[in-house]
């Protein structure tokens, strides 16, 4: 079907494609994640978001888009000070989420796929 | 075969068993040690450490003295069984010697001599020993009888939880209940055959027979007897008894200085099988009052030694050392738990490759001021610490004012021991490189790092607290006292942490008046903010944070005061009182 326009091929995201398995790791010891409003607070106060272009909401949208490529890299930015935990409106316990991602990409490396 | 030639087998065999493995462990546990660790050893053998530790060990490992501190029947309960059990075995043994004239006998002789010495004689002091014997079993079957009371009535022992056990505890503890009790109706019954006991045994076994025949249950109950002493002896490697041997090494070692390098090595399993599993940390915990009941100090050395430990249970500590505090053995837990963390997270620390300042951003001057990202949260506390330090007249730089790289404690706390090292490089090269004398930081988490881990031994780290005491003292700031009332909230890095108690109480005398509270310095609690904590809710952390502040206002002081922005931060949330750091304080009162 011509719709006279199509999707930007960059910018698409396939949810057939999509690796969940950090995600599902993610929330399965960390819930909380769930109740994240991307309000963006955790990224204006970060420290290595004040060093670099760490951007620790970003990195949430990610995840749940299953989007894994880059993750390894971006997330050893974090320098786990804590300041998202006290400045997130919604409790997310990001410390961990990003300790268990860091996790999550060690345990399914070692298990022969491409991450 | 007579029933006198293997009745004692079971008792023999368990404790050769017994000897053989706690033997075996202890050698492997020396030969696991670090090179440095046996040096250590070596030269502290002939030391003042030695006595110092043979000491400790009569006085924690027999006489329970910090037992007593926690509850005076618990200590009399933990004193009686080992103390008594210990002088049971060594005025046995010299009862025996002084029977046969000679300490060349068979090895069992001692333990069974009732039944084996049947007719009167008069050795030397027979009498006495008689007396004393039956004394120290009674006094053994005091603490026994304590411990039953204990398992139904915990609370009256000043424990309102116990430690949950395992299966071999069970049988083990089932043994070691049933040890002085049998002991005592095998001497007491042949007390009432032969008469060969004090008139009070001899009573006690006259009363016996006359409603049963003592002579057959006389070879039973010596049999199981030897049994009882056979099963708690094999069962003891395996269970939480297995402390008794490996506390006494454990003292040993630590006073020789034998200490953890931020890895895991055969002084982990020395520590772990030294803990009693008395459960004197679990009523220390406030992670109680939150609900969280499997990740108290003992679970985690339990779930060390059975190596079932799980990263739930491992990061689900405050690290507020508040158990530290109380352990009756004096176990190092944060420490092991900081090296367990370091140890599983080993597979994926940061490079932090994009930390390339250069030294030539650092700023000549005499004191570098390191706020660090949580007084950045804060900034009344930084505003504060400006103020001062403008006020003093020191050549100061600002080092995090713009670009704040952490100071690398959250990541020690978290175990990412290698990603933390390469922020301290970074940091230290930036300190260095400024040619400071001093360096001042407004949070205790940094400071810890700064004093404990950083490599500038030219630079003297200083904790706010601290160098404002120097600038009124010395009379470069002037303070007044105002009619104000506070609680002061020692935060667990600089007080249980860093042994920082009495400085802020000296600054904070000097503007308010201070109100003593029941749990402050070593039993301070935690503000729940802790960032050592990485799987608590915050849910959960407002919990504690309450319930610390809801003591806090029962003293009705005008604020609490605390050395921590991350404490200040916490407990603001809760809205109960309100919350000021001492530098505010200090800025408030000031004299201009």
């Amino acid at each position: 079907m011509d719709f006279g326009f199509s999707p930007i091929e960059a910018r698409t995201i396939d949810f057939d494609k999509m690796d969940g398995r950090i995600l599902k790791y993610v929330l399965q010891y960390e819930p909380s994640l769930l109740v994240c409003l991307s309000c963006g607070g955790c990224t204006a106060t970060c420290s290595a978001g004040n060093l670099t272009d760490f951007n620790i909401r970003r990195i949430q949208l990610m995840l749940r888009r299953g989007e894994v490529e880059n993750l390894q890299t971006e997330i050893n930015k974090c320098m786990l000070c804590g300041k998202c935990l006290l400045i997130c409106p919604r409790g997310v316990n990001l410390r961990n989420v990003v300790m268990l991602i860091k996790k999550a990409l060690t345990l399914y490396k070692t298990e022969n796929h491409a991450i | 075969m007579q029933f006198s030639d293997y009745f004692y087998y079971p008792f023999l065999l368990g404790s050769l068993y017994l000897f053989a493995v706690v033997a075996w462990r202890f050698v492997k546990w020396f030969a696991g040690l670090s090179k440095i660790d046996k040096i250590r050893v070596r030269k502290g053998l002939l030391t003042k450490k030695t006595w110092d530790s043979i000491v400790e060990s009569v006085r924690e490992g027999l006489l329970h003295f910090k037992m007593f501190r926690v509850n005076k029947l618990l200590g009399y309960m933990h004193m009686s069984l080992a103390f008594g059990w210990f002088l049971l075995i060594v005025v046995g043994h010299v009862e025996t010697s002084l029977y046969y004239h000679s300490s060349f006998f068979p090895f069992h002789h001692s333990i069974f001599f009732r039944y084996y010495v049947t007719e009167p004689t008069d050795y030397v002091g027979h009498v006495f020993f008689e007396y004393a014997m039956e004394f120290l079993l009674l006094f053994v079957l005091s603490g026994v009888m304590l411990a039953y009371f204990k398992r139904f009535r915990s609370k009256s022992f000043g424990m309102k939880k116990t430690t949950r056990m395992r299966y071999g505890d069970h049988i083990a503890l089932t043994a070691l209940w049933l040890i002085f009790p049998l002991r005592f109706f095998c001497e007491t019954f042949n007390a009432g055959i032969y008469g060969n006991g004090s008139p009070f045994f001899n009573g006690i076994g006259q009363f016996f027979a006359s409603f049963i025949n003592l002579e057959t249950f006389k070879n039973p109950l010596w049999f199981s007897y030897s049994l009882a002493l056979g099963v708690f002896f094999v069962a003891m490697p395996y269970t939480r008894y297995m402390h008794i041997p490996a506390e006494i090494n454990f003292i040993f070692l630590r006073n020789w200085g034998v200490k953890l390098k931020k890895r895991v090595n055969t002084y982990t399993m020395a520590e772990v099988y030294s803990c009693s599993r008395c459960g004197v940390c679990i009523d220390a915990c406030q992670l109680n009052h939150a609900g969280i009941k499997n990740s108290q100090s003992v679970y985690v050395l339990k779930n060390i030694r059975n190596k079932n430990l799980t990263d739930e249970v491992l990061f689900n500590c405050l690290l507020c050392g508040k158990c530290q505090e109380v352990c009756p053995v004096g176990i190092d837990v944060n420490d092991l738990r900081i090296t367990q963390r370091i140890e599983t997270t080993l597979q994926y620390n940061s490079s932090y490759d994009y930390l390339n300042l250069k030294e030539s951003e650092a700023k000549k001057t005499d004191i570098v001021y390191f706020a660090g990202c949580m007084t950045h949260l804060t900034p009344a506390i930084k505003q504060s610490m400006l103020k001062i330090l403008k006020l003093s007249g020191d050549n100061f730089w600002f080092m995090d004012e713009n670009k704040a790289p952490c100071c690398g404690r959250p990541l020690m706390l978290a175990g990412q021991f290698d990603a933390a090292q390469k922020l301290i490089d970074n940091n230290q090269k930036l300190i260095l490189a400024s040619g400071a004398k001093t360096l001042v930081v407004s949070c205790p988490i940094c400071y810890k790092v700064f004093k404990e881990d950083y490599m500038m031994p030219d630079v003297d780290v200083k904790m706010h607290t601290e160098y404002i005491l120097n600038l009124v003292e010395k009379g470069r700031l002037k303070l007044k006292q105002s009619t104000q009332t506070a609680v002061y909230h020692d935060p667990c890095e600089l007080g249980r942490g860093s042994g920082m108690y009495e400085l802020p109480r000296e600054l904070l005398k000097k503007s308010v008046t201070l109100k003593p509270m029941e749990n402050e310095r070593e039993k301070a609690y935690c503000c729940g903010g802790s960032l050592a904590n990485m799987k608590i809710s915050m849910d959960e952390r407002s919990v504690i944070s309450e319930q610390a502040m809801r003591e806090f206002s029962t003293y009705k002081p005008d604020f609490v005061v605390t050395s921590c922005p991350l404490c200040k931060k916490t407990f603001a949330k809760t809205d109960i009182l309100t919350v000021k750091d001492i530098a505010e304080v200090v800025v408030e009162n000031l004299e201009i």
